[in-house]
């Protein structure tokens, strides 16, 4: 078999009639131990975000204690399963420079492009993701996979570019449909029929390729990107189509998950909202988990997050600005209710991965989560003493369970980090105060 | 007398054509109107030839009047992004990711599967193959050459026929069956880049020496898209074809044709979507422990009443479009009755509200009222935002990061209103500068509460209904309706976004002369948007177009994933 590529064989099958090929889990697709793929190569490290908006309330947020240990104010005391799998960095700065402080955008936007926006309309660059999933999410059934809890197609901290938003999964039904539906490649399948369709699909696309080269000839620089981008689009599709011809390598972490047939109630009440992203994170897990993708991002919320608290008539975003301190305990009690939620929900998505074995350990071992926001102190929009989390061992590259103060630096360090760890060869990331070449050199491992 | 009219102005042009035909009596009224307008169309510098994506209904209204409506079209791709004021500018710049073109490629393949089956495939393949087990190229020929002609908006060349037809048989020789050959040939047809994208054209215009039009083909496209919000049929294709679109006089027997087509309806319900902001219903919730009555059908139908409301009026009745503001006609669903404290109807039944009743014009329909409030309680700050920016086109600027809010937070205080709360923030100079002119609109909208529903008072306290807009005083709401359709800016944003949404993109500083007479001649014409659409479509600068901004082509053509080169954004307020 490993002299003569599957793709031949399937080929040969399906020049006759389509057949059903039964391929037995064999013990030749595993390693030893469990720790590599079939082929031998390592599990791969995949990379992810999470996002949530209005910052938190440094009072009862930020630890006392430094390194490994740390302590769990109340509003991040919820975290405590997950401490020992999370690293929490506080004290980040994003630099605005000659820009406006545009509220809450400009700090969300330099974390994930490292560089400030000059209007509410503006993203500098590709964020992270992107520029991670151009480097590891090309062999892969999805490049990406970018799901919201919120509900709403435009929540997303995602962009190729300026004009080109990577659009969230926002109904739990459609993104089960679309991950597990009738074209999932369950890769642990006892059978294998491929489909003489897909291949007929697969051939016509050179023609709607040639189209789009001919177009591109004749089209402005601007457009002439677009198509480029289109083109690229097209090419995945073929890969996707071309992998649906081959038998996938068995993976013994992934599962069907159970099927969804109607999607939860619509509605931004937290109680929803947590439910939403419960249902997004199972199947985001299980995505990653059957390597369907390596590369995800995942918003809680907006930044201007518009969750509400049944029965109180501000939604988290107005009431960080209406509500007043309660001088008794120091800050927003509802405000701060708000973030509570939204870090239970943090606390769920490391949890989902941790729970999924993994050669002889677990997903969560295999991937590298950045959480960020837009603020620090939403309340007076401050792009000081903002928040950051990360999750995960990617693969060992990283330690967790540490409390850093990152002493009023650029947020942009985690991402330069984020970029090391996942192998992007880059001397620098962010653009002017907002450049560093600093990783966040207590995490590495 | 061609020749007198051709070196006549564009509207004076229009409007003796257009008497000639209606009689004399008509050309006495148009040379009137003419005469108003007072001068003729002026130059525009132009924009390149467009290419445009597609939107979810664009392709849903086009698919569905080529292949009818027993084919479900269930699709929904991700929205464009709003761009001076409207989705469909963005449309110009948004470029397609994987993921997006997977989700067209999986609609595709629905249609596809669906057109060719045995249910459909006897009435919408105009032939039958002589073995369906085997390729048929003079069948597959036939059916792609009607349907690719319709989806990509112009006629097929021979190579793209024989490039159709060629993919039909190879799979159909690979399954073994003609109509899954022909379907994934279809499939490929549906994601082509042509399809996708609405693809312009320009060419040197004789008719003006070193000037730039469109093409045929990308004028039937453009003014397709702009009236009907689909692509061009059979008979506007002809038209292209034969050059009968590219004469002042055909051109207007085509646009007078659209415009007497039930299809312009679809064509205004979606410039009245994408004007008004409808997308936010797309998420629109509300606190079900504050507001229990306001489910997701109510969603659903506040949207269509204020629709429907608008093609009645300024459709089907042609009405003055700033009546649209004043107007107690509308229409009432189950649901809806509810929240307006009517009696229960069986289905939507036109209504129209009594003289005494505070429903008047859209600003108290509760689409308006319930979108731009919070989810438990109104907002006459984010109203009054609404209507300076959705109606008016004035840009309200975002509030500054170092607002202080001591005196809203406090904790002693007790604000029974939100007029009293708003007051807040009049006291404060950083605040009272944008806020003076969004609260005052929106307070005397203060008798509906976040749903929509009337209220007489809040938390006990008599609501006081009075405001003013742009210094003129009011005293309830229905003194707001009449200053807005009063105010001068109403129409002039119609005229913008009307322009704007037909041309396919933002206007520019240097089409204010273009704005100015568009504005001149509206009000002429009574504000009807027929008159608009039609002076819009015929004009000289709805064709206009400049040379593309050719940058340097790659040696290899081949795309290689490498990002898109960062685009600016245009944010024009001409207003």
């Amino acid at each position: 078999m490993s002299k003569l590529s599957r793709r031949r064989v399937l080929r040969g099958m399906l020049n006759g009639s389509a057949v059903t090929v039964a391929l037995p889990f064999l013990n030749c697709f595993l390693n030893s131990n469990g720790t590599a793929l079939a082929s031998g190569a390592a599990l791969p490290v995949r990379y992810g975000t999470w996002g949530w908006g209005l910052g938190m309330n440094s009072g009862i947020f930020v630890p006392k204690k430094l390194g490994a240990g740390y302590d769990l104010p109340e509003e991040i005391a919820m975290l405590a399963p997950v401490r020992e799998h999370i690293n929490l960095i506080t004290n980040t700065q994003a630099f605005r420079d000659n820009y406006q402080n545009l509220c809450h955008y400009t700090g969300w936007v330099i974390s994930r492009t490292g560089s400030a926006p000059k209007d509410n309309k503006d993203i500098p660059g590709e964020t992270i993701d992107v520029t991670i999933a151009n480097q590891i999410g090309r062999s892969t059934r999805f490049k990406s996979l970018t799901a919201t809890a919120t509900g709403d197609v435009r929540s997303t901290y995602s962009y190729d570019n300026v004009n080109t938003p990577n659009a969230p999964e926002w109904s739990p039904l459609q993104f089960y449909t679309r991950l597990f539906g009738p074209e999932f490649p369950d890769p642990n399948a006892t059978t294998f029929t491929p489909d003489p369709h897909v291949m007929a699909r697969r051939s016509v696309l050179s023609g709607v390729m040639g189209q789009t080269k001919g177009l591109m000839r004749e089209a402005g620089a601007e457009d002439r990107a677009r198509l480029d981008q289109y083109f690229t689009g097209l090419r995945h599709l073929e890969q996707q189509f071309q992998q649906r011809l081959e038998k996938p390598q068995p993976i013994a972490a992934c599962h069907r998950v159970q099927a969804i047939d109607k999607d939860p109630p619509m509605g931004m009440d937290a109680d929803a909202v947590a439910l939403r992203h419960k249902m997004m994170t199972d199947l985001l897990v299980m995505a990653v988990a059957c390597d369907q993708t390596r590369v995800f991002n995942m918003a809680y919320s907006n930044a201007s997050a518009v969750t509400i608290k049944p029965g109180y008539e501000k939604p988290h975003h107005t009431d960080t600005h209406e509500e007043p301190v309660d001088q008794k305990v120091g800050y927003q009690p509802n405000a701060s209710w708000f973030t509570r939620r939204a870090m239970e929900s943090w606390g769920y998505f490391v949890d989902a991965f941790a729970k999924i074995k993994e050669g002889d350990g677990t997903l969560l071992d295999n991937v590298f989560i950045c959480a960020t926001t837009d603020h620090g102190y939403a309340r007076v929009h401050s792009l000081d003493g903002m928040p950051q989390f990360t999750a995960g061992r990617a693969g060992g590259r990283v330690k967790t369970g540490l409390h850093i103060d990152a002493a009023n630096t650029a947020g942009t360090r985690l991402g330069y980090t984020a970029l090391r760890v996942m192998g992007v060869d880059t001397p620098s990331w962010g653009v002017n105060s907002n450049n560093t070449s600093k990783e966040l050199g207590e995490l590495l491992a | 007398m061609s020749s007198i009219i051709s070196n006549l102005a564009p509207l004076r042009r229009q409007r003796i054509a257009q008497g000639l035909r209606r009689g004399a009596t008509a050309l006495l009224a148009a040379l009137v109107v003419a005469g108003c307008a007072g001068s003729p169309e002026p130059p525009v510098a132009g924009a390149p030839p467009r290419l445009r994506l597609i939107t979810t209904q664009q392709y849903v209204n086009t698919l569905s009047h080529i292949f009818g409506p027993s084919v479900t079209l269930d699709m929904k791709f991700p929205p464009l992004q709003r761009t001076s004021g409207l989705l469909e500018n963005g449309a110009a710049r948004a470029g397609v990711t994987a993921s997006q073109l997977e989700q067209f490629q999986r609609a595709a393949a629905g249609v596809a599967t669906q057109v060719v089956n045995e249910g459909h495939r006897s009435f919408l393949i105009p032939c039958k193959p002589g073995d369906e087990k085997t390729a048929d190229k003079a069948c597959a020929t036939a059916f792609l050459t009607r349907v690719g002609r319709l989806l990509h908006r112009r006629a097929l060349t021979a190579s793209e026929v024989d490039m159709y037809v060629g993919q039909a048989g190879a799979a159909a020789d690979q399954v073994k069956d003609f109509y899954t050959g022909l379907g994934i040939a279809l499939e490929a047809m549906l994601i082509s880049p042509e399809v996708l994208f609405i693809v312009e054209k320009g060419e040197p215009d004789p008719q003006r020496s070193g000037k730039q039009r469109l093409d045929a083909y990308s004028l039937a496209s453009r003014l397709s898209f702009f009236l009907w919000d689909a692509g061009p049929d059979d008979h506007i294709l002809k038209a292209a074809a034969s050059g009968e679109l590219q004469t002042p006089k055909g051109r207007a027997r085509v646009v007078d044709m659209m415009l007497a087509s039930p299809r312009l309806k679809d064509g205004m319900r979606a410039f009245f979507d994408d004007m008004f902001a409808f997308d936010d219903f797309d998420t629109l919730s509300k606190d079900p422990t504050v507001y229990p009555s306001f489910t997701g059908v109510t969603v659903a139908d506040a949207r269509e009443q204020t629709l429907r409301t608008a093609i009645d009026q300024l459709i089907v009745k042609n009405k003055d479009y700033r009546d649209l503001y004043t107007t107690r006609s509308t229409f009432i669903s189950p649901s809806l009755a509810a929240l307006y404290n009517l009696p229960a109807v069986p289905g939507w039944e036109p209504y129209e509200f009594p003289a005494n009743s505070p429903r008047e014009g859209m600003l108290t329909q509760i689409s308006f009222l319930a979108v731009h409030a919070h989810p438990g309680r109104s907002s006459p700050t984010r109203r009054g935002k609404a209507l300076r920016e959705l109606l008016l086109c004035q840009t309200v600027p975002p509030p500054p990061p170092n607002v202080d809010f001591s005196a809203l937070e406090n904790p002693d205080a007790h604000y029974k209103t939100q007029r009293e709360r708003v007051a807040v923030h009049l006291k404060n100079p950083t605040c009272a500068g944008c806020h003076k002119i969004m609260d005052p609109m929106g307070l005397a909208l203060e008798n509906f509460d976040g749903a929509g529903r009337f209220r007489a008072t809040e938390a006990g306290a008599p609501i006081d209904r009075s405001g003013s807009l742009d210094g003129k005083k009011f005293a309830d709401v229905a003194g707001l309706a009449q200053a807005l359709h009063d105010s001068p800016a109403l129409p002039s944003c119609l005229v913008s976004r009307m322009y704007s949404y037909g041309s396919g993109g933002p206007t520019a500083p240097s089409d204010r002369p273009l704005l100015q007479y568009l504005n001149t001649s509206f009000a002429a014409q009574g504000y009807k948007i027929h008159d608009l659409l039609r002076t819009i479509a015929l004009g000289t600068a709805f064709s206009q177009v400049t040379r593309s901004k050719k940058g340097p082509v790659p040696a290899d053509d081949k795309a290689d994933g490498t990002p898109p080169p960062r685009t600016q954004q245009t944010t024009l307020n001409l207003h």
